[in-house]
């Protein structure tokens, strides 16, 4: 797996635990959904750990472990299923303000899109890292000076560099 | 000319009539340009596979056809300028076959572009101000409009800036971009619906409340494709500064809730034909009480500043009826009939609105040369501004002609071969492109239209007949309407062979209806029999002022259904 931030590889400092894996004192760990409950119950305050979630999780299933929750990752199925994009959207309405994470193959030229819609990370398998290289995800995330929409960072809003105007 | 031509951009269009890119929206489509070409180039390098490539060339509007690609370019809500009518020929001739063909869905089709001089060919048109964005492909696609937008006596608000608005909001949206499916929206301001709204995934209606207050009313699931439906109304009188915060509430319950598992169940129509459409409400409206509207609390000052674009152009005061054109009809019954059925009234005294018919008797319908673009062009600046529309009945509209001026117009277009006087009659065909053009066709649909229109050649009989919509498509998707058609033909294959089933009585406008089957279907050279059979019945059963949709309407499908059988009987094998 590879991991894109701001336009870089960079080295994953977490760790998907597999599901018969014991939860770990320390460190950085993810775990899967249906563990979430226990993993919740049964760590202290200061762990650090994160979900990996389905594309078709209700936000509703989140809410209550929203605060102490530093990670959640959203599995996308297939580059070109786009709820993730939404269920991304809703997580930040529910100010949810940890990592936020897309995991699948997704391709380059969706880094904006990803960003737009709240997504702080990527992680994509090796070997379409191997083919999109950093270079392209780099070049993908400045391909626009800014958006139509109201995204969440990165490109400007459009919108609102015409009030600007507007008004000076 | 070279793909990029400086001198184009600075000649302006005269005078203001649509919307004209500002800094921002210039440099959103040049760098759309740019991400494309370097798409190519990565598609061709081996670091996009073509999988992944596809969606991204498909909102590009590039499409793999049976022979070749084709570039589908959007023409924003229908509206054109004199120069964009000439940069679209000149492409035409450059980097195609010197034509193009206009759309149901206000789009202009290039047949045959190849794939490396696709980023020169947007980039030539992004010079005046146009793109091929979101032509194709599941995300929100180029929406249309009223293409009597802003000059029809019945309107009650120009639809277009609405259409601009959402142009710019649904352009590369982050959330919607990879929807279940594609998404169509179209915008009607008038109380007769030219738009077919009611058969788009939403439709929306521009409404005036008691207090007088503008507002939308919005439909949703409506399509045509192998399931067609008509659209429900979801919301009865959004507010203009709800109208994209709604919108949004509307697209993030489809994307998360859309079926994905068939492309065929994928629509919104579907989820709202399983769901209901009183869940559906119940969903959108949730999701619309928990948005955080404040983010959309600027949305109407940016509707104003669209608006302001759309102003009407400088006309002059005229009496309402010209004695010129007059006595020019009395001189010249050809003209007489083409201002009889070409040309429809206009909201200002002394003006016309007129339809220029891409349907000549046995033509290609939609396509258009790159000369004739070009007289076109010529046409709206000697005598509309500079401007153009293009209709979902793949004509061409001036939208703003003198009546002084209609017989020189008419002499003009004549000379062209623009002059078919059939705007809304029975050879005004819509026709998609079928076997001769698309990959996906089951039989061919424009050898069928062209069929027809020469059986019905005697333009005298044409007026007879009156208002009748002919629709054909070549397969099951349905581009060429034939739900809708009064008359739809719809072509299958049946045991490797061509077989056209024939439905009556769709209706596109508010009145929606889906049209019912006729009958077994029948072969290529049958159709046109068939055809002339209904028609026939038709004028032998109406009633003074019927349209043949009103006929079929009264006296019932079965009547129709039994001439035909009768026929079939007397061994006209139908
Ligand atoms: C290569 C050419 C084309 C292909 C492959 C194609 C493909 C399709 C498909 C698969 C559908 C059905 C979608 C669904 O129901 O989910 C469809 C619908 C439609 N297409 Fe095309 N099409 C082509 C050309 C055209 C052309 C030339 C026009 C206009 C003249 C057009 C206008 C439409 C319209 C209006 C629909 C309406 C159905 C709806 O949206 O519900 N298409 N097309
Ligand atoms: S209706 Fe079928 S044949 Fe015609 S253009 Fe659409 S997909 Fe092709």
């Amino acid at each position: 797996m590879a991991l894109i931030s701001d336009g870089r590889f960079i080295e994953d400092a977490w760790r998907r635990l597999a599901d018969e894996e014991a939860l770990p004192k320390t460190g950085k760990f993810i775990v899967s959904l249906p563990r979430l409950e226990h993993a919740v119950e049964v760590l202290g305050p200061t762990a650090t750990f994160g979900v990996i979630v389905p594309n078709t999780t209700e936000p509703s299933a989140l809410i209550a472990a929203l605060p102490r929750l530093d990670l959640i990752s959203i599995a996308f199925p297939a580059f070109a299923d786009g709820r993730g994009f939404s269920l991304a959207r809703l997580l930040r309405r529910a100010e949810f303000k940890g990592e936020l994470r897309a995991s699948g193959r997704l391709v380059a030229d969706q880094y904006p899109h990803a960003i737009g819609c709240g997504f702080d990370t990527i992680e994509i398998p090796d070997d379409l890292a191997d083919r999109q290289d950093e270079e392209q995800w780099r070049s993908a995330l400045n391909a626009y000076s800014m958006s139509y929409q109201r995204g969440y960072a990165g490109r400007g809003s459009i919108l609102e560099a015409r009030r600007k105007a507007a008004r000076s | 000319m070279t793909a990029h031509d400086p001198e184009a951009m600075r000649r302006p269009n005269a005078p203001m009539t649509t919307y004209r890119y500002d800094e921002y929206d210039a440099a959103f489509v040049s760098e759309r340009v740019a991400e494309f070409r370097e798409q190519v180039r990565r598609r061709l390098s081996g670091a996009l596979t073509e999988e992944e490539f596809r969606p991204f060339r498909l909102m590009n509007g590039l499409y793999l056809q049976l022979h070749a690609y084709m570039l589908r370019v959007a023409i924003p809500y229908g509206t054109l300028t004199a120069r964009q009518m000439r940069r679209l020929a000149d492409i035409a001739e450059k980097w195609d076959k010197g034509y193009g063909h206009f759309t149901t869905r206000q789009n202009l089709q290039y047949n045959w572009p190849k794939l490396v001089d696709t980023p020169d060919i947007l980039e030539s048109l992004a010079d005046v101000e146009m793109h091929a964005i979101q032509t194709s492909g599941n995300c929100i696609r180029n929406v249309t409009a009223d293409h009597f937008a802003g000059v029809a006596p019945d309107e009650i608000e120009d639809p277009r800036p609405t259409a601009e608005f959402l142009r710019q909001w649904s352009s590369l949206h982050s959330e919607f971009s990879f929807l279940p499916r594609k998404f169509k929206i179209a915008v009607t301001g008038a109380a007769h619906d030219r738009a077919a709204i009611l058969v788009h995934d939403i439709g929306l209606r521009i409404v005036k409340n008691d207090t007088g207050e503008i507002g939308y009313q919005v439909v949703v699931g409506g399509g045509l494709g192998r399931s067609p439906f008509i659209g429900k109304v979801v919301g009865d009188f959004v507010p203009r500064e709800d109208l994209l915060a709604f919108l949004e509430a509307i697209l993030r319950v489809y994307n998360r809730f859309g079926r994905r598992d068939n492309k065929y169940k994928a629509r919104v129509k579907i989820l709202v034909h399983e769901k209901g459409i009183d869940e559906i409400r119940a969903a959108v409206e949730a999701e619309f009480a928990a948005m955080d509207r404040s983010a959309f609390a600027h949305d109407s000052e940016e509707f104003e500043r669209i608006a302001a674009f759309f102003a009407p152009p400088p006309y002059d005061s005229l009496p309402a009826t010209s004695a010129s054109l007059r006595a020019a009809k009395l001189e010249s019954p050809a003209f007489a009939n083409f201002a009889d059925v070409n040309v429809g009234a206009h909201k200002m005294p002394g003006y016309a609105i007129v339809t220029v018919s891409l349907k000549p008797i046995g033509g290609v319908p939609g396509d258009a040369t790159s000369d004739q673009m070009r007289v076109l062009a010529d046409a709206s600046e000697r005598f509309g501004f500079g401007e153009l529309r293009v209709s979902h009945e793949q004509n061409i509209i001036l939208p703003h002609v003198k009546q002084d001026d209609l017989l020189t117009l008419w002499r003009m277009l004549d000379a062209a071969g623009l002059a078919t006087a059939n705007a809304g009659l029975v050879s005004d065909i819509i026709s998609c492109p079928g076997l001769d053009y698309c990959s996906l066709a089951t039989a061919r649909s424009i050898p069928i239209a062209q069929a027809i229109s020469k059986r019905f050649s005697d333009m005298s009989r044409q007026r007879r007949i009156g208002k009748l919509g002919v629709k054909i498509s070549g397969c099951i998707n349905a581009c060429g309407h034939h739900h809708v058609g009064a008359i739809g033909i719809l072509g299958l294959e049946k045991k490797g062979q061509e077989s056209y089933q024939i439905t009556l009585g769709g209706d596109p406008t508010f009145s929606a209806s889906i049209g019912e089957i006729l009958g077994p279907g029948v072969t290529a050279e049958q159709v046109p029999d068939v055809v002339e059979h209904l028609v026939d019945y038709y004028l032998a059963e109406r009633e003074e002022g019927e349209a043949f949709i009103d006929t079929w309407r009264r006296i019932g499908h079965a009547r129709f259904k039994d001439v035909l059988r009768r026929e079939g009987e007397d061994g006209a094998d139908i």
